[in-house]
């Protein structure tokens, strides 16, 4: 199955590899970005209680959990994004923008649901004492949530959210099935010039890790930092 | 204190739970003037904490009016004094009336200078350098000026709610309202909470307090509000409530108190 030999052609193609790995990272940051401000608006206008929004945001977080990544993809990519018409540029020379942008909307909208159940478990998880010394203070309610509500919301999210970015690393994989050049895609490109399958796949499975592994370290490190206050 | 200016006038108050199977209020009026000590006493249950939370509007009452400096601020709208009917900012209104809750309710996630000029930095645009000048100024005042710095959790209870009694007061409120501020202290840290608040009340701030602290009802408190089954039952001086009793179900309080 794996050979020397088998790893050399496939070295050959490793320039695909590196621009799979800057594809999956724009893919990814860009996803949990507006992913993010995605589940912050549903999460807040969920907690809003204004009746007819209220439903909306959870229809749509309902449909988004109860349906698959891939089915959600292909109707972003041939239905909605089907009759538009997207300015055809190459990102950093390569990245075909008219596929990498409906596979960003997808992944976002996806992750904005996910992300927003999290948000919203964090923000209600903050003791109502903590509005009411703001209100009582005289703070607005928007103000109340930007200043005591959502920093101490997403201190004690952190973890989530961080598994939340990973997950997308790992998720926007399947952003190949619609010609995204990430780097799955990278794997079936030298698959067919090479006849390999084996070494493409544990060069990506390498890539992989070494993306996810540092990535939840990183975020374990400045949660430690964040949660100064908890502390004696 | 006939003399004084009316600051809260409360009537009628009302406040049901449970589509009006519980009644936490049940028809309460009363004036507080400035520079009034009011102390709410009564059994658990009987409205003291509800009332209190009513009077800034954390508590949405079922119906009566809240008058505060003139303005009913239970309602959405009030007529200025052009004549014209304007809409009702409560948050405005909360600003003049500071409050000190049970559980301190400190930000955690700030220190405890931060915790003490985030509000007037937000909401009254007072410059940072002036903020800090006056939070590390009222810290020394409660014996706390080297606390500046550090988090709420580094504190004791006593401290932490020093520091709650002092973030309240860098809004120059009007009025201060006390939920229960010692029921969450241990013994030997209730004192130095009671001092502060005594030492406030000397400065002729208005006061509303609901305690259970008897001993600190009877030298501070002005007038003694006693509830039960969300009414005011009987109000007074201190002499009269401790001396003088009049109805039953005081007199059966105190004896289970004092």
């Amino acid at each position: 199955m794996l050979s020397s030999a088998g790893f050399a052609k496939t070295w050959q193609y490793i320039q695909l590899f590196k621009e799979g790995l800057i594809c999956t990272l724009s893919l990814s940051a860009l996803t949990v970005v507006f992913g993010f401000i995605l589940a912050l608006i549903i999460a807040l206008v969920r907690l809003s209680k204004v009746k007819p929004f209220d439903w909306l945001a959870t229809a749509y977080v309902e449909v988004f959990r109860a349906t698959p990544m891939l089915v959600q993809l292909f109707i972003v990519y041939y239905v909605i994004f089907a009759n538009a018409t997207l300015p055809t540029f190459k990102l950093f020379g390569f990245i075909r923008f008219e596929r990498f942008l409906p596979g960003v909307v997808a992944l976002s909208m996806n992750s904005g649901a996910y992300l927003s159940e999290i948000i919203r478990a964090g923000i209600q998880s903050i003791d109502v004492g903590q509005t009411e010394a703001s209100r009582s203070l005289g703070l607005t309610g928007v103000q109340t949530m930007k200043n005591i509500i959502l920093p101490q919301a997403i201190k004690n999210i952190l973890p989530a959210i961080a598994n939340e970015f990973v997950t997308i690393i790992k998720e926007s994989s399947i952003c190949y099935t619609i010609g995204v050049q990430e780097i799955m895609y990278a794997v079936n490109a030298t698959k067919g010039a090479t006849y390999r399958i084996a070494e493409p796949l544990i060069i990506a499975t390498l890539v992989y890790f070494c993306l996810t592994f540092p990535t939840s370290k990183i975020i374990a490190f400045f949660e430690r930092r964040m949660s100064r206050g908890d502390k004696r | 204190m006939a003399t004084n200016a009316e600051l809260i006038k409360v009537t009628d108050l009302c406040k049901y739970y449970k589509d009006g199977s519980l009644k936490a209020l049940n028809g309460v009026s009363s004036t507080i003037d400035k520079g009034d000590v009011v102390v709410i006493i009564g059994p658990s249950g009987s409205g003291k904490s509800t009332f209190l939370r009513c009077l800034n509007l954390l508590e949405q009452p079922t119906s009566g009016s809240v008058v505060f400096n003139g303005i009913d601020i239970t309602k959405k709208t009030y007529v200025n004094s052009e004549g014209k009917t304007v809409k009702l900012n409560i948050d405005e209104h909360r600003r003049s009336m500071g409050m000190v809750f049970q559980h301190f309710n400190l930000f955690p996630h700030m220190t405890v200078l931060d915790n003490m000029t985030l509000a007037p930095i937000k909401v009254k645009k007072m410059n940072k350098a002036e903020a800090e000048k006056k939070a590390k100024a009222l810290l020394k005042r409660v014996g706390l000026e080297d606390r500046a710095d550090a988090y709420p959790i580094q504190l004791s209870g006593g401290q932490k709610q020093r520091v709650a009694i002092v973030r309240a007061l860098m809004m120059e409120p009007q009025v201060m309202l006390f939920d229960e501020p010692t029921s969450a202290l241990d013994p030997e840290m209730v004192g130095e909470v009671l001092q502060v608040m005594a030492e406030l009340a000397n400065t002729g701030m208005t006061m509303v307090i609901v305690t259970h602290e008897m001993g600190f009802a009877r030298e501070v408190g002005k007038r003694i509000i006693f509830m039960d089954g969300g009414k005011i039952v009987e109000e007074g001086t201190p002499q009269q409530i401790f001396g003088n009793p009049q109805s039953p179900r005081l007199k059966d309080f105190l004896k289970k108190v004092l």
